[in-house]
């Protein structure tokens, strides 16, 4: 391909216009950002962090945190299934004993204990698919950092006050409850 | 003071000259840090960034921890290198820079002493002559890496250097013929006052005459050139040459290149400033005469560093402005625009006087 080299005209020669147009570019930027705090990171959203955050978008996949029911319940019945099918094996379980515990009320197998190995966590989002009591989220959270190694390692306590109350239409264990009264007034099992 | 009195008259000088050394010389290092936080956060402003603001309130601090960096980082040496120019190289860049502004009239005086280093009555050719002994640094530092980028980047800035020095040279000399004068401290005395009773202009040599004016234009595009700043900063030329002459230089010797081209920056200014905008100078409240008094004296030396920064500023801004040229384009703009240029502008200047001495 033959690129034309179109001959400048005098004028363009001295430069003094491409100075004038590089002038008021520049000017244009300078102004904004210095006086009118309109830098790429505000403009964008895409962050200056601290100051100004990014603005996470919808469907982002951040830190996995465990979440409560309407009644400030755990909701995860330790089933184990995200420590199953999570890749990096950064999620531990311990189930309960036989022992029931009960505040958690008819809640079946609160976990004695719940961690997450956030350096290990990929941020997969397969634990919150396979979760059958949609019991853990992948949140908003992008910020995660700590000063040892050991800090990093989320316990329940900890996935619990992160993830919060998650409000769902469903409730379960509040129909799982309607169910069981009824039972008691109505069984036919029962021998009158 | 009866110490001080009783020093010899060379006694006394050398003891005011180190003064006077050390003050310049740590004004000159306290600017070359802090304009390269200033060159970052206005570059930073032009691209709509935020630039370096952690360290301290604007980040204030961040020199001081450029500096504690570029220490600290390893100082890897390669194998291949002709040792002892490799060691050279950033200090015969960086000391061009440090020694141009020992004839520069920084400030009228402070009590009987002159605000100047040396005040030399050949003062601008000494200039000249130490400014194109920065190439050497980069030519050291090209050969002494002994490889193929460096030396290609060394040879091409060292021809640019010497290019537009010739034209910087050639560009003075109707500031010279038109102040009768090497001598930069009455260069500056020959600036001072009003352009004319009727013209608001201050009597500073960009205002005197269109050959001056034109004089100025050329020497501010040689001393881009000369220092190595866009649009003409081919010795940086990463696309074509990994970077140039620097390329096998690591911590604070590669530092020290830039610190160079910072020192060369406020050196050029100075040049400017001095040369055609008045020095110390300000037309307003008799400011243009040397000081009675230690403040004025200060003030003085205010004046002229305000002069300097607005340089700087515009050295900074300038790198946004415009791309960078071509090395043939370079090449030609100095040898076929500028020569030529700054040869009509002598004789123009020397028919100009010549009929002005007839009339």
């Amino acid at each position: 391909m033959i690129v034309p080299r179109k001959k400048l005209t005098f004028w363009e020669r001295l430069f003094l216009p491409a100075f004038w147009a590089g002038f008021k570019v520049t000017w244009r930027h300078f102004v904004n950002t210095l006086f009118r705090r309109r830098n790429a990171a505000v403009v964008t959203a895409g962050g200056y962090y601290p100051e100004v955050p990014w603005t996470v978008k919808e469907g982002y996949r951040g830190a996995p945190y465990l979440v409560k029911d309407q009644e400030g319940r755990t909701k995860c019945v330790s089933c184990q299934l995200c420590e199953f099918v999570c890749p990096p094996k950064a999620i531990k379980i311990t189930p309960p004993g036989p022992e029931v515990d009960p505040t958690t009320g008819n809640v079946e197998k609160r976990p004695k204990e719940f961690e997450i190995n956030m350096l290990r966590c990929i941020f997969c989002g397969f634990c919150q698919e396979v979760c059958p009591e949609e019991a853990i989220f992948l949140m908003k959270d992008y910020s995660l950092n700590g000063q040892s190694r050991e800090e990093m390692i989320y316990n329940m306590e900890k996935l619990l006050a992160l993830g919060g109350v998650h409000q769902d239409p469903i409730m379960k264990w509040k129909k799982k409850a309607l169910e069981a009264q009824k039972q008691e007034v109505f069984n036919p099992e029962r021998k009158e | 003071m009866d110490w001080f009195n009783n020093l010899t008259a060379g006694q006394q000088f050398a003891l005011f000259s180190a003064v006077k050394i050390l003050g310049v010389f740590a004004v000159l290092m306290f600017m070359v840090a802090y304009v390269v936080l200033l060159e970052r956060r206005l570059c930073a402003a032009i691209q709509d960034r935020v630039g370096p603001n952690r360290a301290g309130p604007g980040g204030i601090w961040q020199p001081i921890a450029d500096a504690v960096k570029s220490f600290l980082k390893e100082d890897f040496m390669p194998a291949h290198v002709r040792r002892v120019w490799y060691w050279l190289a950033p200090a015969a860049v960086m000391i061009p820079g440090l020694v141009t502004v020992a004839v520069i009239p920084f400030g009228s005086q402070i009590g009987q002493q002159k605000m100047v280093i040396a005040d030399l009555n050949v003062g601008i050719l000494y200039t000249f002559g130490i400014v194109s002994l920065g190439v050497y640094g980069i030519v050291l530092a090209g050969y002494a890496a002994n490889s193929k980028y460096p030396f290609l980047g060394g040879i091409r800035s060292s021809a640019q250097m010497i290019s537009y020095e010739i034209a910087m040279g050639l560009s003075v000399i109707p500031v010279l013929m038109l102040a009768g004068d090497l001598n930069l401290s009455r260069l500056v005395a020959a600036q001072t006052g009003w352009l004319a009773s009727w013209l608001p202009l201050p009597n500073w040599m960009v205002f005197q005459s269109p050959m001056t004016a034109l004089a100025f234009l050329i020497f501010l595009a040689a001393a881009f050139a000369e220092t190595n700043r866009l649009p003409f900063d081919l010795p940086e030329a990463e696309q074509e040459l990994a970077g140039g002459y620097n390329v096998e230089y690591s911590s604070i010797k590669f530092a020290l290149f830039f610190m160079g081209e910072y020192a060369n920056m406020i050196a050029a200014s100075a040049m400017m400033v001095t040369l055609f905008f008045g020095g110390w100078t300000l037309p307003w409240f008799g400011l243009d005469q040397p000081a009675q008094t230690v403040g004025m004296g200060i003030l003085h030396i205010l004046i002229f560093l305000a002069k300097v920064a607005v340089f700087m500023v515009f050295f900074i801004w300038v790198r946004w402005m415009l791309p960078r040229f071509r090395y043939d384009q370079l090449m030609d703009l100095g040898w076929r625009r500028f020569v030529p240029l700054g040869l009509a502008n002598i004789l123009a200047m020397a028919l100009w006087l010549w009929w002005r001495a007839g009339a």
